[in-house]
């Protein structure tokens, strides 16, 4: 475990839906400029985690601090304001709106108030600017004028990240980020992630194997309970994990 | 952008609104003159729900509260003589807007059908209370003892003279919609209507921006209150009873939700309709009503989207 | 009464998820074919039998032609589809019987009064509209939950394709259900004939209590139209009975006379308004999947 104080500290999450516990007293700690997976069969609760950090799920039990600061009781707009950024599993976009004016959307939101009723906000140059840059970044800068909701699959999985990155956070949350993808996209997303490493804090949950090489910390995900988690070699050799995976594929 | 054909649909359209009372002066018809003010006074009413219906995605079935707000706010001070239009009218603008924020508060913490009649609900509750108020006509109504005053600037008392005011905020309120439908606000306005889980994830406390737009469009609303009380002479709580609104809601839909100019169309189009219908039979609703239905069912973007539309570019 | 427009409008919504303003519509329809068949045939039962039958194929047909293609879509385009019924009934309805309110008497035999408790007497006819109530919230728990029927709307509900996949007629689960509820509607407007007034729009001044009764009661849950019900009822004529006495004696009685019908007519809303904020939910809320 980090010795410093980390930049997001979970304790004793715990969240019910009727007879079901998503997440069961799940303890945590991500220090800052790491990059923690997280690994886990279907069910295992991962999406509701994310859903609990990012402030979209009030947990019913437990606290979350985020940057030395008790944000359990936030609701997500406020805390995408302290830094903490989410992109989500199932793609979700601005489909109306053309790639750089999402990633404006995200870059406006952090740019002081929006009750301006003037000026077309879309001709700022402070919004258009850092978008431009950041699509650029995750390598849709070629595709900036394009209706998202055309736009290719892998191509809006990209934009989800840019949108998060666009709000320059501290802490990525990133809910499979490669879901859905073919090998050359996801090949692309791969290298976006280690381009990412070590500039942000990362949390990421994903099933795909060449995401968790990216791991400097992996932890596992059973029935709502982390049942290990240390650095993707202890993992690997974890033998409950390899009990907890059993039929499915284990890092080789 | 819009395609050449919208705008010059849109410009003549304009043109020829502000040309009427050219012809009704020539064919000695003032008829036509309160004919389209009527029209145009409706017309604000409409692109302001439009405003938070077709931009906002808030399915709001009670806007004609606020125009009744606003008819009460110059007819009851002109029952106890204050007759002047710059008292009055914004008065009506800040007492509907007051209500919108209200009612917003506690409507735009539920949504769907939840918040459709909810803000019916709350619109009946209004005209329900101006029924019961005896000294203001009750559910009879009363006459308006004198237009709104404009210390001699304006004589609403002459036709023309407030066939071009009303014209004048017709068009101060299209150019004003344009600017705040593009700028900052209106931005997260449309955006929380796309995908609203995404701009709180992004950071965008959205039920201040919605309930702000929502007390904008009661405002504008209000004024339009008051503008057709100094149409009609007269106030009566029915202007709020919610097939008001529902009427509001037509003119909107058929011109096209979400289109700014598409409610003029739709305003110009369903009054022509009630007037050209109601000559025909006094039960014209009855073909107004499948009329409505086969509309949503079938000609769903209005008549504004039945002018094609720009390209856009495309993936 | 109010519950059973209530469960009719909520099993209609919360089970096809399709809001209809024209249940209001079926109600009045429901009155006025019952007002017909008595002033016609003398008989109460003929116009029970008549309201309900006429009412259930008015609303099957209703189903069929207009409402099939609205499941689909928002619910915007539900509302306002649904406003162009309301205005047509109305419109048809004037046109068949005119304008003016259609006066229709309380069946005689239920006429007079019950002893409810000793020295507490009741009118009778209220007292069986009350019973039928509560006979329907029986009838309507034990379909819902014990039967097959039951359970096929409910699946229906969750999953319509997959209902439709495992070779149930959906469409035809769906007529019934909406039938069911067209026939609750007819009930109440049969019911409600003697004590209001039958006239074009009634249907529309029932409605919006109605849904404040849902949204108080929780949507898509008979329970909570029940309960709603009995709340909003009790809020009402409570507030009738006690508020224009306590507001006389604050503000004198001739203001109370002016303010207090309104206020009283306002309770409920306050009230949907109080809900709302505190419980957006209602105080039953259906329990899905």
């Amino acid at each position: 475990m980090p010795t410093a104080e980390p930049l997001l500290a979970v304790r004793g999450l715990i969240k019910r839906f009727g007879g079901l516990v998503a997440t069961d007293g799940i303890d945590l700690d991500v220090a800052e400029g790491e990059t923690l997976a997280v690994i886990g069969p279907n069910g295992a609760g991962k999406t509701t985690l994310i859903g609990q950090l990012s402030g979209d799920l009030p947990p019913d039990a437990g606290s979350i601090r985020f940057a030395g600061v008790d944000v359990t009781a936030l609701p997500a707009p406020a805390r995408s304001q302290r830094g903490l950024a989410r992109s989500f599993q199932i793609t979700s976009i601005f489909r109306e709106f053309t790639a750089l004016d999402n990633v404006a959307l995200a870059v406006q939101a952090h740019a002081g108030h929006s009750f301006r009723f003037w000026t077309p906000a879309f001709t700022e140059r402070a919004l258009r600017e850092p978008a431009r840059a950041t699509l650029e970044r995750v390598g849709l800068g070629a595709r900036a004028d394009v209706v998202a909701g055309t736009l290719a699959h892998g191509e809006q999985r990209q934009l989800e990240i840019a949108m998060a990155l666009a709000t320059r956070p501290r802490l990525l949350l990133l809910d499979e980020p490669v879901a859905g993808m073919g090998a050359d996209e996801s090949q692309r997303m791969v290298r976006l992630l280690r381009e990412l490493r070590g500039r942000h804090t990362i949390v990421l949950v994903e099933h795909d194997l060449d995401v968790w090489a990216l791991a400097d910390r992996i932890a596992v995900m059973v029935y709502g309970r982390v049942i290990a988690c240390g650095t993707p070699e202890a993992i690997r050799a974890n033998a409950e994990v390899r009990r907890a995976y059993l039929g499915e594929e284990v890092p080789a | 952008m819009h395609s050449r054909a919208r705008v010059l649909t849109l410009l003549a359209g304009l043109l020829a609104l502000g040309l009427v009372p050219l012809v009704a002066a020539l064919t000695q018809q003032p008829f036509y003159l309160d004919l389209f003010r009527r029209i145009m006074i409706f017309a604000i009413a409409a692109v302001s729900l439009d405003l938070i219906l077709g931009f906002g995605g808030m399915v709001s079935f009670g806007h004609a509260a606020y125009l009744g707000i606003g008819a009460y706010a110059v007819a009851i001070p002109a029952f106890y003589g204050i007759h002047s239009g710059l008292v009055q009218w914004p008065l009506a603008m800040v007492l509907s807007g007051l209500a919108a924020l209200a009612i917003g508060a506690v409507s735009l913490r539920t949504s769907g059908v939840s918040f459709i009649m909810i803000t019916l609900a709350f619109a009946q509750m209004l005209y329900y209370l101006g029924i019961s108020i005896n000294a203001w006509g009750a559910d009879d109504g009363m006459r308006l003892a004198r237009r709104s005053q404009f210390g001699g600037v304006l004589d609403l008392t002459n036709g023309y003279v407030f066939y071009y005011v009303v014209f004048g905020l017709l068009l101060t309120l299209l150019w004003l919609g344009n600017r705040l439908v593009h700028a900052r606000f209106g931005v997260v306005i449309r955006a929380a209507r796309s995908n609203e889980p995404r701009m709180r994830a992004i950071g965008f406390s959205t039920f201040r921006y919605k309930l702000a737009a929502f007390g904008i469009a009661g405002a504008i609303g209000g004024l339009a209150g008051a503008l057709l009380t100094n149409q009609t002479e007269y106030l009566t709580p029915s202007y709020m009873h919610w097939t008001r609104s529902g009427e509001i809601m037509v003119m909107v839909i058929l011109g096209g939700i979400g289109t700014l100019y598409g409610p003029v169309l739709g305003a110009v189009a369903f009054l022509l309709l009630e007037d050209v219908l109601s000559a025909w039979t006094v039960h014209w609703q009855v073909v107004l009503g499948p009329l409505l239905v086969l509309v949503v069912l079938y000609a769903r973007r209005g008549l504004w989207g039945l002018l094609p539309e720009a390209r856009r570019a495309d993936g | 009464m109010l519950f059973l427009m209530a469960a009719g409008l909520t099993l209609v919504f919360g089970i096809m998820n399709l809001v209809n303003l024209a249940h209001g519509s079926l109600y009045m329809v429901g009155a006025y074919l019952a007002t017909a068949a008595v002033t016609r045939t003398g008989s109460f039962l003929a116009a029970v039998v008549f309201a309900l039958l006429g009412t259930l194929a008015i609303g099957m047909l209703m189903e069929v032609l207009a409402l099939r293609t609205l499941y689909e879509r928002d619910h915007l385009d539900q509302v306002l589809a649904t406003f162009g019924l309301i205005l047509f009934f109305n419109e048809a309805v004037a046109i068949v019987w005119g304008r003016a309110a259609l006066f229709t008497a309380v069946p005689s035999a239920l006429s007079g009064h019950i002893q409810v408790l000793p020295g507490i007497r009741y009118p009778a006819y209220r007292a069986v509209i009350i019973v039928v109530g509560l006979l329907v919230a029986l009838l309507l728990y034990v379909v819902v939950t014990r039967t097959r029927l039951g359970m096929l709307i409910r699946a229906g509900a969750s999953n319509r394709t997959m209902v439709g996949a495992l070779g149930v007629n959906i469409r035809l689960l769906y007529t019934v259900v909406f039938g069911f509820g067209a026939a609750l509607a007819a009930l109440g407007g049969l019911m409600a004939g003697p004590i209001y007034t039958v006239l074009p729009g009634m249907g529309e001044e029932i409605l919006i209590q109605v849904f404040v009764v849902i949204v108080i009661g929780g949507i898509g849950s008979i329970r909570g139209a029940l309960a709603g019900a009995v709340v909003v009822g009790m809020v009402d004529t409570l507030g009738r009975a006690f508020l224009r006495p306590m507001l006389s004696t604050v503000i004198g009685p001739s203001a109370a006379d002016n303010a207090g019908p309104a206020l009283a007519s306002m309770l409920i809303y306050i009230l949907m308004a109080a809900v709302l904020y505190f419980r957006p939910q209602g105080l039953f809320p259906a329990l899905r999947g």
